[in-house]
């Protein structure tokens, strides 16, 4: 699923201020059926993630967390069952589940006095019906099964999904007899920095050499390309030479710009693959 | 000096004569008495002849080539041609001295005609070749005289004493030193002198305080190209001109004399002359495409004189008694192409009868002068010419000047090219690539500790981040690598806080270094050789535009002419700014070392002997691949070098020389303290006994091109430099005798020897070091008969590669043909071998003894490629013994090691003390068996040695040699092994072992579970079942619609929730795509789920009164998640989860209340073994605390009464008014 920037930039348009439901991904569904759900749902979430990063800030002033803990209490005095914090996170545009950390981690602080740690809190999150307060363990829940880009549910299910991309190019890997060494051999050698895959002997893949492949289990957009370019596609390069990076839900085209440069983008496993012939003579 | 040449000109004296005159101080029996006698007078002038003969030629031409850098423009009417340079020919001097050369032939005369009419004058009409003795007496003896007064005078100075290069430094008053003795009366020399812009070659008085006196700044010319004008002749005719040393006195009036010659002169032809009907224009332009004029053999002016001092040119050529022999070829061919006469409005040209100098009149007159001369020259430089590349060859093979002047030369050139196999590729830089991560030498067992490894993690990573934007924005204009990465480099340089952090980084930074600026990089590339075949398809109208479109896209880089400073060029750049950028001392230290290391090692590689015996069928593909690695080690030699040569000359590196001789002196005992940072001398005295000097040069050269201006003047220095200078005389090239010195590594030194002495800061006079200096002590190339000298091992590729500037030639040449005169051109880049042999091992070390003799032996006299195979199987089979005993031997003890960790374990309970006291514990026990290592790793030498060795080997090798052989790899091979592992195993064993606890420790903590045995699919599983991703995400669904809020239209119908939880059951079953963490959330969303199915919350799709479940639907389901829990899930399961409050708390929601499925579960659980009673009475007793309402408190506190009373199954329909009802055993009793 290679879009062109303009394919890309379509769909993150309709992406502007439409919170992370159930129903907003139906809705985006309908919108372009004729891509993939799980491109979308990838774009979705990175489009989230940089409105979130934008906006994170704002939502995390002494005012901002003492106007949503008020409205909150609010809330909940009036009705306990009704959805008080989730409402409250998609009126402010703001995602479920991180305005339940914020009121958590503000109710925590009354009740303890102490601004609670980090580990209680994502501990909290993970498992809400350790939360002292009934109610708000509920609307916890509520927020974070409710929502689809962030919570401790969406981290495990990206991770899943990386896991599993992961195994299937593994086997794909051992279906086309390219011997490899995985992350954690290459860990246990003591490397610095560890790709999914270093070919023991490398192979071209259109023309280009590659010596290593890296899946992602993810749309390759601009922003996050560059930070996987900085973080890991660069520093693999730098160790072990050029490498094969899989968008397995697809990039946008203009950023396969590397590949003279030794960093070559597909969207699936390749089929051009060119090994080194031993001459048996 | 104009006295010798006039010697020669009047044919006193044979060139020949001459030249040995020039070049030994002692007289040959060869030289006739009458020769003798005239050359003996002139003795002292020796070492001034060729500077003298050199500057003479570019003044002459310095009509002819406009070309070059801009020089100020001649105003009409001034003296610009033949004012009294200092190495300018000293006319009017001598007083009434006859005129040699007559005066300027009308254009057109036959070429003839000259000699005809100075017959009269001449003793006979024959060149140089005539030698007839000549009486004492006439004109010549009182120039002899004059001379050998004049010279006299100089004497002091030690011109002609040989032996000692004292060079003036004792002399007291140092009445040459300019700054110190300022010619009375002249003008100072001021920003103007210091600029001299081109080197010229004067005939200095040897003396080191030359060097100071005439700094010399810019250096990117060769004194051709840049024609100074009236400015610093002037400045430098006074500054000779003056107050100098009696010795110089005569020349000094010499100067004055001439100086009113010309005055008169200028005054007497007020109108100038011009020499060719085409210089009317006044000022033509110098770049402009200017359709050249034809040259005409028939319009030459004077054939003899030009021949006669072509011969001599030729001769001090073909002696090395020029510094520099490309750029005569340079000169020669500037002369060749010459366009047309520039139009010099002064009087030099008019024939002035009966008043000229034989030196004053000019010896190239006409375009036609020109390429005579050149031609003339060219043919006796034919052999050097044949050895150039073909590109250079085919266009000087389709000169048409050439073919016009001399058809047999023409000749010659065309069948030398089609000979030629001397195809230079002319390849583009490669981009970079980095330096492959090594385990044995980047693990984190390198590092002294975690943060310093981290730290150099991302060193790695910034260091190629910043190379990646270099080479991306580099060729920006407007960019600038201090401004864009300086900052950063010098942040991450200040991470590298511990030494060892620095030698990581510095072996990265060299590797990448060797890696980039001369990696193999032979697909892509052009080659020269066949351009001008391409263009002469196209056709040759077509070729200028192609020549210049060339220029345009290729690289419209200069490669800065035929004698270009010391660059970094390309990817050089990015190093050397670095380098500036970081300013690390430390770094710097460390870079210098290493290089040094490096440049010592491959310096002392053992290239191979070539066996003259050794020259069948096999062996001259050994010898392309050994040519190869020479190519390699060469270029990477010199690559190192220079850079060594930035490093540890920059710190006194600066534009100017010391200003004063107090301060240099002082500068000068303070750093003749420092010793070298490399031992070049001895490398090179080394180099030159085992004729190992094409290796050694041209790096040497390459660390002394960046010499500050103190540098050559320290003894140390001073010596090297000698000894090469020595070489250089040493390399004639037309002296070509068995074992010695094959043609084109004379070229390659010749050439990088003649660059070097171009250098602005090394001292112009060092090369005009009087003769006997050079004579005293021959090199002493002892013993080595086969030294690498004598081999081929240089070829043009290699030859053009080391020396780019020699392509200047070319591009000149080219330039002619595609008619742009302009200097611009420059489709020359660093060329570089395409080579791919790698720098290839060490020899490994020999053992002592007589056995170690024997083996040598054993070598001598077997095929090269024996050897090789043989230190190259020890190398390698040492190495992988060493990687065998760690799989083996390392890993079996790491082994021992774990168990002997559980069993502490297990008797010391889970946290099994001291991880340290442990360590050591287990070492004790492990690290004896270490010894193992040694037996072992012999036998795995003495097993694999052989095998590869037979292998490696020719089927034929006789059984004896064989045998021999492999005995010797297995020796070499264990003594590398055996060596390594006495030293290191047992703290290799220490450091496998510690990894090992480390890693049983961290197992030990969480999860102890996880680390059970894991079942895997089962066989012939075909991976189809649904995704875990897939399922956390469906069932995530159903818990947000379980959970709300939604719309009306929203549910789930029961057969989806089956099918989700048997497509869990598939999945949980199949565990190909599934991790821990992904079945950990799949375990506690079935919880949530369970939970919510018991507390009837799933909303569920159906006829709209319905909306929930059935019962026995709810119990089915439920059924089916127990037993996924207790079949199917590897991870623990959080049933306690399902007792929580807030999960209890689900019920209190509903109306009316229906326990009969909490009960059902909890006995399920308990029933299925899922949860003990005890584990659920806890969690229910916990329950109870919380706050509830009322009512539901009590039933709530009922259920566990009941749960608690019965073991049994209990109703399926159990509803709160149920569980209310005082006699709850009858309730239960009526089910």
């Amino acid at each position: 699923m290679i879009l062109t920037k303009a394919q890309y930039d379509e769909i993150a348009q309709c992406l502007v201020s439409v919170p992370p439901t159930r129903q907003s991904l139906r809705k985006l569904k309908q919108r372009f059926p004729s891509q993939s759900q799980a491109t979308l749902l990838s774009i979705f979430s990175q489009e989230y993630q940089k409105h979130i990063k934008r906006t994170h800030a704002k939502h995390h002033t002494l005012e901002a967390i003492e106007s949503y803990y008020q409205r909150y209490l609010n809330g909940v005095v009036k009705n306990g069952a009704a959805p008080v914090l989730l409402e409250l996170a998609n009126e402010v545009n703001y995602a479920p589940s991180l305005m339940a950390r914020i009121i958590l981690e503000r109710f925590l602080q009354e009740q303890e006095e102490t601004p609670p740690s980090k580990s209680v809190i994502n501990s909290m999150l993970r498992d809400p019906s350790q939360i002292p307060d009934g109610v708000l363990a509920n609307q916890v829940y509520q927020c974070i099964v409710n929502d689809c880009c962030y919570g401790p549910l969406v981290d495990c299910i990206k991770h899943a999904i990386g896991h599993e991309h992961e195994v299937l190019l593994r086997d794909l890997l051992l279906e086309k007899n390219l011997s490899f060494l995985d992350e954690d051999q290459l860990r246990a050698k003591g490397y610095d920095k560890t790709p999914d895959f270093i070919l023991q002997v490398p192979v071209a893949v259109e023309g280009h050499i590659i010596h290593w492949i890296e899946s992602k289990a993810s749309f390759g957009d601009e922003c996050s390309h560059h930070a996987y370019l900085h973080d890991q596609f660069w520093s693999y390069w730098n160790r072990f030479g050029p490498g094969l990076v899989i968008y397995w839900y697809g990039f946008i085209q203009e950023l396969d710009c590397n590949r003279e440069r030794g960093i070559l983008l597909k969207a699936c496993f390749p089929t051009d693959i060119v090994t080194l012939c031993h001459s048996t003579a | 000096m104009a006295a010798v040449l006039e010697s020669l000109l009047r044919e006193e004296v044979s060139v020949a004569a001459a030249v040995r005159w020039i070049a030994r101080s002692t007289q040959s029996s060869e030289d006739e008495p009458g020769e003798a006698a005239a050359l003996s007078a002139l003795g002292p002038l020796r070492k001034e002849f060729v500077p003298f003969l050199l500057n003479f030629l570019r003044e002459q031409s310095s009509r002819v080539l406009p070309q070059g850098p801009p020089t100020p423009a001649k105003a009409p009417g001034a003296s610009a041609a033949l004012p009294g340079r200092p190495g300018g020919p000293p006319r009017g001097g001598r007083g009434a001295r006859s005129q040699l050369f007559p005066p300027t032939e009308p254009p057109g005369a036959a070429a003839d005609a000259p000699l005809a009419r100075r017959g009269g004058r001449r003793r006979g009409p024959g060149p140089a070749r005539e030698r007839g003795g000549r009486g004492a007496g006439g004109p010549e003896e009182a120039v002899g005289g004059e001379s050998l007064g004049w010279a006299g005078g100089r004497r002091p100075r030690g011109a002609g004493s040989a032996g000692s290069p004292s060079l003036g430094l004792s002399d007291p008053p140092n009445l040459s030193n300019l700054e110190e003795f300022p010619p009375v009366g002249s003008v100072p020399p001021g920003p103007a002198g210091r600029t001299k812009p081109s080197r010229r070659i004067n005939p200095t008085p040897v003396s080191e305080e030359r060097s100071l006196s005439k700094p010399k700044t810019c250096f990117t010319s060769p004194p051709i190209n840049c024609v100074p004008s009236s400015q610093p002749s002037a400045l430098n005719t006074s500054l000779w001109g003056l107050g100098l040393a009696p010795g110089c006195r005569s020349l000094q009036e010499e100067r004055e004399m001439l100086r009113k010659e010309r005055s008169k002169q200028l005054q007497q032809s007020p109108t100038p002359a011009y020499p060719t009907p085409e210089s009317g224009s006044p000022l033509p332009s110098r770049t402009g495409s200017l359709t050249a004029e034809a040259a005409d053999p028939a319009r030459v002016s004077s054939c003899q004189r030009l021949k006669l001092v072509a011969l001599v040119y030729s001769s001090c050529i073909a002696e090395n008694l020029v510094p520099n022999l490309f750029l005569e070829l340079f000169f020669v061919l500037q002369l060749l192409t010459a366009r047309r006469t520039v139009a010099a409005k002064d009087d030099d040209l008019e024939p002035n009868p009966g008043a000229l100098d034989p030196l004053e009149s000019p010896l190239f007159q006409s375009v036609h002068d020109c390429v005579f001369f050149a031609v003339q020259v060219l043919e006796h430089q034919f052999q050097v010419l044949s050895y150039l590349d073909k590109g250079t060859l085919k266009l000087l093979a389709e000169n048409e000047r050439l073919l016009c002047f001399s058809p047999a030369l023409q000749g010659r050139l065309r069948a030398a090219y089609e000979g030629s196999v001397a195809k230079v590729s002319l390849v583009m830089p490669p981009s970079a690539q980095a330096v492959s991560f090594q385990p044995e030498t980047d693990n984190r067992a390198n590092f002294s500790s975690d943060r310093a490894f981290h730290t150099f993690k991302k060193q790695r990573d910034v260091f190629y981040e910043v190379l990646r934007e270099w080479e991306d924005r580099h060729e920006e204009p407007g960019w600038d690598f201090e401004k864009g990465l300086g900052s950063r480099i010098r942040a991450m340089m200040g991470q590298l806080s511990a030494a060892c952090s620095h030698s990581h980084f510095v072996r990265l930074f060299q590797k990448q270094l060797l890696q980039m600026c001369h990696s193999p990089c032979g697909a892509g590339g052009a080659v020269w050789g066949e351009a001008p075949d391409v263009l002469s398809v196209l056709g040759a109208d077509k070729l200028g535009r192609l020549r210049r479109l060339r220029e345009r896209l290729v690289a419209p880089q200069s490669s800065g002419g035929p004698c270009p400073p010391p660059t970094f060029p390309g990817c050089q750049g990015f190093f050397k700014d670095f380098i500036l950028s970081a300013s690390s001392f430390q770094f710097n230290q460390h870079l210098m070392d290493s290089l040094s290391m490096k440049i010592r090692e491959l310096d002392g590689l053992a290239l191979p002997q070539h066996e003259p015996g050794d020259e069948d069928g096999e062996s001259d593909v050994d010898w392309q691949s050994e040519r190869r690695r020479f190519a390699v080690v060469l270029l990477s030699l010199r690559l190192l070098a220079k850079f060594l040569g930035f490093v540890a000359f920059l710190p006194y590196r600066g534009p100017e020389p010391p200003p004063t001789r107090e301060l240099q002196d002082s500068i000068l005992a303070l750093r003749s303290q420092v010793p070298p940072v490399l031992d070049v001398l001895t490398l090179l005295r080394q180099g030159l006994g085992a004729r190992r000097a094409v290796l050694t040069v041209p790096w040497l050269v390459e660390f002394l091109s960046f010499a500050d201006h103190i540098a050559p003047l320290l003894a140390y220095y001073r010596s090297t430099f000698v000894l090469l200078l020595r070489l250089h005389r040493s390399l004639v090239l037309s002296q070509e005798h068995e074992g010695g010195t094959c043609f084109l590594n004379k070229l390659l030194l010749l050439a990088v020897l003649g660059w070097l002495f171009q250098i602005p800061t090394i001292p112009e006079d060092l090369f005009f070091l009087e003769g006997g200096q050079l004579d005293a002590s021959e090199v002493d190339t002892v013993a080595s008969e086969h030294g690498l000298d004598s081999m081929p091992v240089v070829d043009q590729q290699l030859l053009y590669a080391c020396c780019p500037y020699i392509g200047e030639l070319r591009k000149l040449l080219a330039s002619w043909v595609s008619g742009s005169s302009g200097r611009s051109g420059g489709f020359v880049r660093k060329i570089t071998p395409t080579t791919t042999t790698s720098l290839g091992a060490q020899p490994p070390q020999t053992a002592q003894g007589l056995q170690a003799q024997l083996a040598q032996a054993f070598f001598h006299n077997q095929p090269p490629s024996l050897r090789r195979t043989v230190e190259f199987v020890a190398e390698r089979i040492g190495s992988n013994c060493v990687k065998h005993i760690k799989a083996t031997l390392v890993a079996d003890l790491v082994r021992q090691a774990e168990s002997l960790l559980q069993e502490q374990l297990v008797t010391q309970g889970q946290e099994g003390g001291d991880p340290v006291q442990l360590l050591e514990i287990l070492c004790s026990q492990l690290c004896p068996h270490g010894a193992q290592a040694l037996a072992q790793g012999r036998e795995f030498c003495q097993k694999k040695s052989p095998e590869a060795v037979r292998a490696l080997l020719p089927e034929e090798t006789p059984a004896a040699v064989l045998s021999s052989a492999e005995s010797i790899a297995v020796g070499l091979a264990i003594e590398k092994a055996c060596a390594w592992l006495s030293a290191n195993i047992t703290a290799l064993i220490r450091r496998e072992v510690k990894a090992a606890v480390s890693r049983t420790l961290r197992a030990q903590g969480p999860e102890p579970a996880a680390r059970g045995e894991r079942r895997g699919c089962p066989r012939a599983c075909e991976h189809h079942a649904p995704l875990p991703s897939h399922l956390i995400s469906e069932i995530k669904d159903v818990l947000s619609l379980a959970v709300g809020p939604r719309d009306p239209e929203e549910g789930v119908s029961p057969e989806r929730l089956e099918r989700l939880l048997g497509q869990l059951g598939q999945t949980l079953r199949c565990r190909q795509f599934l991790c821990p963490p992904a079945e950990q959330q799949l375990a506690k969303c079935s919880v949530e789920l369970a939970s919510l199915l018991v507390a009837d919350q799933v909303p569920i799709l159906g006829p709209p009164a319905q909306h929930r479940l059935e019962r026995g639907q709810a119990r089915r389901l439920l059924q089916a998640l127990l037993s996924l829990w207790k079949e199917d899930f590897q991870v623990p399961v959080p049933l306690q989860l399902l007792l929580r409050p807030r999960n209890l708390g689900l019920l209190a929601d509903k109306r009316p209340r229906e326990w009969d499925l909490l009960l059902f579960l909890l006995q399920e659980l308990v029933e299925r073994g899922l949860m003990g009673r005890t584990e659920i009475e806890t969690c229910l007793g916990s329950v109870h605390e919380a706050q509830w309402p009322g009512e539901f408190s009590k039933e709530l506190a009922t259920l566990f009464n009941l749960f608690l009373a019965e073991p049994h199954m209990p109703e399926p329909q159990l509803r709160a008014c149920e569980l209310v009802q005082p006699n709850r055993g009858t309730v239960l009793a009526q089910s």
